[in-house]
């Protein structure tokens, strides 16, 4: 049996406007920006959603209707979902229609696209938390598997993760890890007893993610017969090939006219000619499958560059500084209690940031320049340092609104107040109302 | 090979290219012949044979728009001060282009050689005779053209004599692709008659070590900001020193150093005391060798926010010297560098941004540096000088 395991990760940051250190203390309003620059989230969203959103979900929804087999799973940030809600509810509608078939998955992430797991294990809570909210309000379904930021994972994620209570777990099926064992079976990290490690196979995923209009590749035109013969040929030596990508490669950064909407219209027929094959979600694939072995991540591997690692996000001692001025401020933000301070540090900890900043290819006009809206990775890093500025002038301010109003009363509280923000159990409650607060405040607008 | 300076007689980048382009040629089996306008000591080269064209009694009238940026270098300060004031009257610098010419010709009949290639609009007269007595093809190379140097305000005998040398060449070369630009749209000349050659930088001569300068500014936990280049309006010293200024409302713990001679010095000055900085930029003087160097090491970014730069060989120089660059993008550097902060020379605000970042960071100031610096070492004059080989070839072919 060989089955197949889509799952399309879906996710736009909130990009930086350019901020200078001029605003600082002048504009809060970090994400705002309204020119033709890419750095318009607004714009792009309109943009991806006309090329790729809806008329993929559309062949997707042809496709459910057709075929009673098909199935696949999707991964939505929470900035994203917030950000259809705010600009293209019909974007999000279309999304809900293909969930309501009962053969979409929806997986778990960082609300935020973040690195947290990599800084503060409490914030990374907070965020998957809030994913699963945001999960069940828009969907009306919970989770049980979970995926973290790019793939970013090693065995103390599984093992945190299963103690979450999720199942199953997604990481790239790396090379230096698995040696000469196939993706296409389900692992599982060496410290954890429940939770299943599911492996992207990642030269299939490929050939459709970035090879598929490669006209220099030997393989090229590939056509869903050509590619269900490959996932054919996994019979026998595997049991699930799974299938991770972007979703964005539909028709964003693979173009209509590439034939990629073609190429995945007629794939499941194409896949279910044979017998033996058919297609599975996450969950199920954890479900169906034993556990042949052990997948080893000591170190944190990713699914970005062929480097497989944090480099992209991490690799310069601008994105160090960066990332780590940042999370110097969980503290502060926390115990501002301030709902808009709380949510722009988190939007701020998206990935993407970090990765505008990298500056590994940037020479090379490699894959980094072609993602990145800004000139440069400095403008990127220095819009993004007065930005942190920015939040910190906020923070202070905060702190002194809070100690000015509550002064009056401080001599007989001051020991209780004392209290409440000394020991972290008190804090963590704050924050969930407050989150819980925000999303009912979105559901409004 | 018509040159007009040679280190280390040189005011600017001029005579520094010509000096690093010529031995890079020498060493790629080309045989130069490089002809001065006038006897100079010190100029002892085993790699090349330099003649002078020994012109007597060569006088520099400092008088007014005679006066010009490029050739405004020490060695004519130096004439200026000495030569008594009578012999100065009637004779100025384009009488000496011309007796440099006249030079040229007899110099021309004189030698063997298969290329002309002449050095900027003082030796394009001497290029042109020498095309005309041996009908050699003849090669000019523009390292900085008149709208350049007057940032827009061309002075016409100058222009007349740029457009005159680049109408009469076979073949030009541009420092960057932004001079190309200029020439093509100010000058008249089809753009398939123009070669980019983007200029090197000999890394040997930036890695010695060095004892570290400004150490107890720097042990103040100050940041410095270095200017370098002659104080013209081509440089946009005056800009320097509004973002100064600008720099100095947010983080008045940055100090200014402004290095370099010219005939915007007491202007600048004056601008940068009226605006209350006395004794917030230093001006450093004209300061070359090992001594610049240091300078460069010591600054936590370089500045150069020329209004036109045809190429800017001291933006190379900083990063060399592992000093991260921040260069307007009117300039030819910003065209080959990556790892380099850019801004419109004119952009008080930007520049500002990006000078507060990089001194308030360091990751940033790191970063920059390090890449920055690796970046600078594909630009040699090797490339350069292989580059040159090809137009020689291709021209002979």
């Amino acid at each position: 049996m060989a089955s197949i395991c889509f799952y399309f990760q879906v996710h736009q940051p909130y990009r930086i406007k350019k901020y200078r250190i001029f605003d600082v203390g002048h504009d809060h309003h970090y994400f705002n920006d309204h020119s033709d620059r890419d750095i318009n989230n607004e714009k792009i969203l309109h943009k991806v959603a006309t090329k790729c959103y809806l008329p993929m979900n559309k062949v997707l929804l042809e496709l459910l209707e057709k075929h009673p087999e098909f199935k696949v799973a999707f991964s939505f940030s929470g900035v994203f979902l917030d950000q259809l809600e705010e600009f293209s509810p019909e974007t999000l509608a279309s999304f809900q229609k293909l969930v309501k078939t009962g053969r979409v998955e929806i997986l778990d992430e960082t609300y935020y696209h973040s690195l947290a797991f990599l800084y503060s294990k409490k914030e990374f809570v907070r965020q998957v938390e809030l994913h699963r909210t945001k999960v069940k309000k828009l969907f009306g379904v919970t989770p049980s598997t979970f995926r973290n930021t790019e793939l970013v994972y090693n065995n103390e994620l599984a093992k945190f993760v299963e103690g979450m209570g999720y199942k199953a777990i997604l990481a790239e099926g790396a090379d230096h890890i698995l040696g000469w064992r196939s993706p296409n079976f389900v692992y599982k990290a060496p410290n954890t007893t429940k939770i299943k490690t599911l492996l992207k196979n990642y030269r299939l995923s490929d050939d459709i993610a970035f090879r598929f209009s490669s006209r220099s590749w030997a393989e090229w035109p590939l056509t869903s017969e050509k590619f269900a013969h490959w996932v054919d040929a996994v019979n026998g030596n595997g049991n699930v090939v799974n299938l991770f990508m972007d979703y964005e490669t539909f028709g964003e950064h693979q173009w209509e006219d590439t034939g990629i909407f073609d190429f995945m219209r007629a794939l499941p027929r194409e896949v279910l000619k044979h017998p033996d094959n058919d297609f599975v979600t996450p969950s199920e694939a954890a479900k169906r499958y034993p556990v042949v072995g052990e997948f080893d991540a000591h170190a944190f591997v990713s699914w970005a560059d062929i480097e497989r690692d944090l480099s992209a996000w991490l690799s310069n001692s601008m994105q160090h500084e960066a990332i780590g001025n940042l999370y110097a401020l969980e503290g502060d933000v926390m115990a501002s209690g301030d709902p808009a301070i709380i949510e722009d540090w988190s939007r701020l900890q998206t990935s993407d940031h970090f990765y505008y900043m990298c500056t590994k290819w940037f020479a090379d006009g490699d894959v980094h320049k072609y993602f990145n809206p800004y000139d440069t990775p400095y403008e990127a890093f220095i819009s993004y340092n007065n930005v942190l500025h920015d939040l910190r002038f906020r923070i202070e301010e905060a702190k002194t609104k809070k100690t000015t109003v509550k002064r009056p009363r401080a001599t007989k509280k001051k020991s209780a107040e004392k209290k409440m923000t000394k020991s972290a159990a008190p804090v963590k409650k704050i924050v969930k109302k407050v989150s819980a607060k925000k999303v009912i405040v979105k559901k409004k607008k | 090979m018509f040159g007009w300076e040679f280190p280390p007689h040189n005011s600017g980048g001029l005579g520094t290219a010509c000096y690093g382009l010529a031995r890079s040629l020498s060493s790629a089996n080309v045989s130069i012949t490089f002809v001065l306008p006038k006897k100079l000591e010190g100029l002892d080269h085993d790699f090349l044979k330099i003649i002078f064209a020994n012109i007597r009694n060569i006088k520099f009238r400092g008088v007014g728009t005679l006066i010009h940026p490029y050739v405004t270098s020490d060695l004519y300060d130096e004439y200026l001060r000495t030569t008594p004031e009578a012999e100065l009257y009637g004779l100025n610098l384009f009488d000496e282009v011309r007796r440099y010419g006249l030079q040229a010709r007899i110099i021309a009949a004189e030698e063997h050689y298969d290329v002309i290639h002449a050095h900027d609009w003082l030796s394009f007269r001497a290029g042109i005779e020498a095309k005309r007595v041996s009908g050699k093809p003849l090669i000019v190379h523009v390292h900085a053209t008149e709208f350049d140097r007057t940032a827009g305000h061309p002075n016409q005998y100058i222009y007349d004599e740029e457009r005159r040398g680049l109408h009469a060449a076979d073949c030009i070369i541009t420092v960057s692709q932004h001079t190309k630009n200029i020439i093509t749209e100010h000058y008249g000349v089809s753009e398939n008659k123009v070669m980019v050659v983007h200029n090197g930088i000999d890394h040997a001569a930036h890695h010695h070590a060095l004892p570290h300068a400004l150490g107890h500014i720097r042990a103040k936990g100050k940041k410095i900001v270095l200017f370098v280049g002659r104080l013209t309006i081509q440089k946009g010293p005056d800009y320097f020193v509004k973002v100064a200024k600008r720099v100095l409302e947010f983080n008045p713990n940055v100090l200014f150093i402004i290095s370099g001679s010219g005939d915007m010095e007491y202007q600048t000055i004056r601008l940068a005391a009226d605006l209350g900085l006395g004794d917030k930029i230093v001006f450093a003087g004209f300061v070359r060798g090992d001594e610049l160097l240091k300078l460069y090491r010591a600054a936590d970014l370089f500045v150069m926010p020329s209004v036109s730069e045809p190429f800017g060989l001291t933006a190379l120089e900083a990063l060399a010297n592992g000093t991260p660059i921040l260069v307007s993008k009117q300039s030819g550097v910003s065209e080959v560098l990556t790892h380099a902060l850019k801004s419109d020379f004119w952009d008080i605000d930007d520049m500002a941004d990006k000078i507060l970042n990089v001194v308030q960071s360091k990751g940033l100031h790191d970063t920059l540096g390090e890449l920055g610096s690796k970046d600078v070492e594909h630009m040699t004059w090797e490339s350069a000088a292989g580059k040159c080989t090809e137009i020689y070839r291709k021209l002979l072919a």
